[in-house]
């Protein structure tokens, strides 16, 4: 069974482990569509359309199912890695040992934000950046460079004790749990990491920043969080609803699978706390 | 591959090439020029200035996508793909996690964050 770690605890084999299991996944061409896949949902995804990966109560789901997809291409490469996560509200500065050279790198220069240590260094030649919105090729960062504070546990435990998981109009103009947690709304917790981090992880474009894997790894294991906190309250909208996914429907673009059979992780894997 | 593919693309929307800024020119569908003239009694104004050395653009109308609110911006020809969001503020794929008030904001913060590279064109 796949135990999903805290970053922070991990082991330097584990480490390292995890990240020749991406370089192999960028040089055989798989993670590239997966960056392709998140931003074909980024652009489609509106408030007042169609919306299944983002601004929409499918979010949570979606992501989950996204990041099952490339936990499994990791553990084709080598079958004892599992995705971690990455408490940033904990480990909240460009010193944790997450940007360390060992494990993702650390900020980009300033001259032009390009990360300049660590195994996605355009230096390497093994992280091209190829799946783009402009024509620059390396990996770039701005650690906290845009001035707002990664968010504390307190705006955490708030979003977290919110009872209801969504509400009409089930966009980024709602209310609830998901959209405080997605962050178009109040104390802004997950969109607010990815402008933290700034360079691709701030684009459409993303996933190119491995970080992106450890940053909804975590926003997955608060939904897990909340369900626990909460268990009278379920999934919401549960049918009939226009342009969004209701529990029962089955996701793009996979089409295989709903909602409701997402909602309980323990199928697939376990976090290592409680 | 240097692009990213567009779901509405996939799903053989109207998808226009755009280059050189040429918006007068392009063809629409009718159901987009509806939705345009629409949203042209209330959307944002347009603008044409040079920032940080590059021009930016912003229109009603036009646009070869559906979710851009009917409103089109340009940075030195190449469209950037902006969206408005339900409370009415704006983001681009260059910046898309940090909403501004208005698409001449999001060309400006478009420009900040290329730094001077060029944008790719996305359809
Ligand atoms: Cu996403
Ligand atoms: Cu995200």
């Amino acid at each position: 069974m796949t135990v999903r770690k805290n970053q922070s605890a991990l082991t330097a084999e584990e480490k390292r482990r995890f990240v020749a299991a991406l370089l192999e996944l960028k040089r055989s061409g798989r993670y590239d569509t997966f960056v392709t896949t998140h931003n074909a949902f980024i652009l489609g995804d509106t408030d007042t359309g169609e919306r299944v990966g983002h601004r929409s109560p499918s979010f949570l789901p979606w992501h989950r199912r996204f990041l099952l997809e490339f936990e499994r291409a990791l553990q084709s490469v080598d079958a004892t890695v599992a995705l971690p996560y990455w408490d940033w509200s904990v480990d909240r500065t460009p010193r944790a040992a997450l940007w360390a050279p060992d494990f993702l790198g650390g900020t980009g220069r300033s001259v032009d934000g390009r990360v300049m240590d660590g195994a996605f260094a355009a230096s390497t030649g093994n992280w091209p950046i190829s799946v783009r919105v402009d024509t620059r090729t390396y990996l770039r960062r701005s650690l906290g460079g845009g001035g707002r504070p990664l968010p504390t546990p307190a705006e955490v435990d708030s979003v977290l004790a919110m009872a209801t998981y969504d509400m009409p109009p089930w966009n980024s103009g709602s209310d609830g749990f998901r959209n405080h947690l997605e962050g178009w709304r109040g104390v802004n917790l997950h969109n607010r990491v990815h402008v933290w981090v700034g360079g691709q992880m701030a684009t459409g474009v993303s996933p190119n920043d491995p970080v992106f894997w450890l940053h909804h790894a975590y926003i997955d294991k608060l939904w897990a969080d909340w369900r626990r906190r909460h268990p009278g309250s379920g999934y919401l909208p549960v049918a009939g609803t226009r342009d969004v996914v209701d529990l029962d429907e089955r996701m793009k673009p996979w089409n295989d699978s709903t909602p409701a059979e997402l909602l309980d992780h323990t199928r697939h894997y376990t976090f290592d706390t409680a | 591959m240097s692009r990213p593919t567009r779901r509405r693309a996939l799903r053989g929307a109207a998808a226009l090439a755009v280059g050189g800024g040429a918006l007068a020119a392009l063809p629409r569908t009718t159901a987009s020029a509806a939705s345009a003239a629409a949203h042209e009694q209330d959307g944002p104004a347009p603008f044409d200035e040079v920032y940080l050395g590059r021009r930016i653009q912003g229109r009603s109308g036009g646009g070869h996508h559906h979710h851009g609110a009917g409103y089109t911006v340009l940075v030195d020809g190449v469209e950037l793909h902006v969206m408005r969001n339900a409370d009415g503020s704006w983001i681009s794929v260059v910046s898309h996690y940090d909403p501004v008030p208005s698409p001449r904001a999001a060309a400006r913060a478009a420009v900040e964050e290329l730094r001077g590279a060029p944008l790719v064109p996305f359809n």
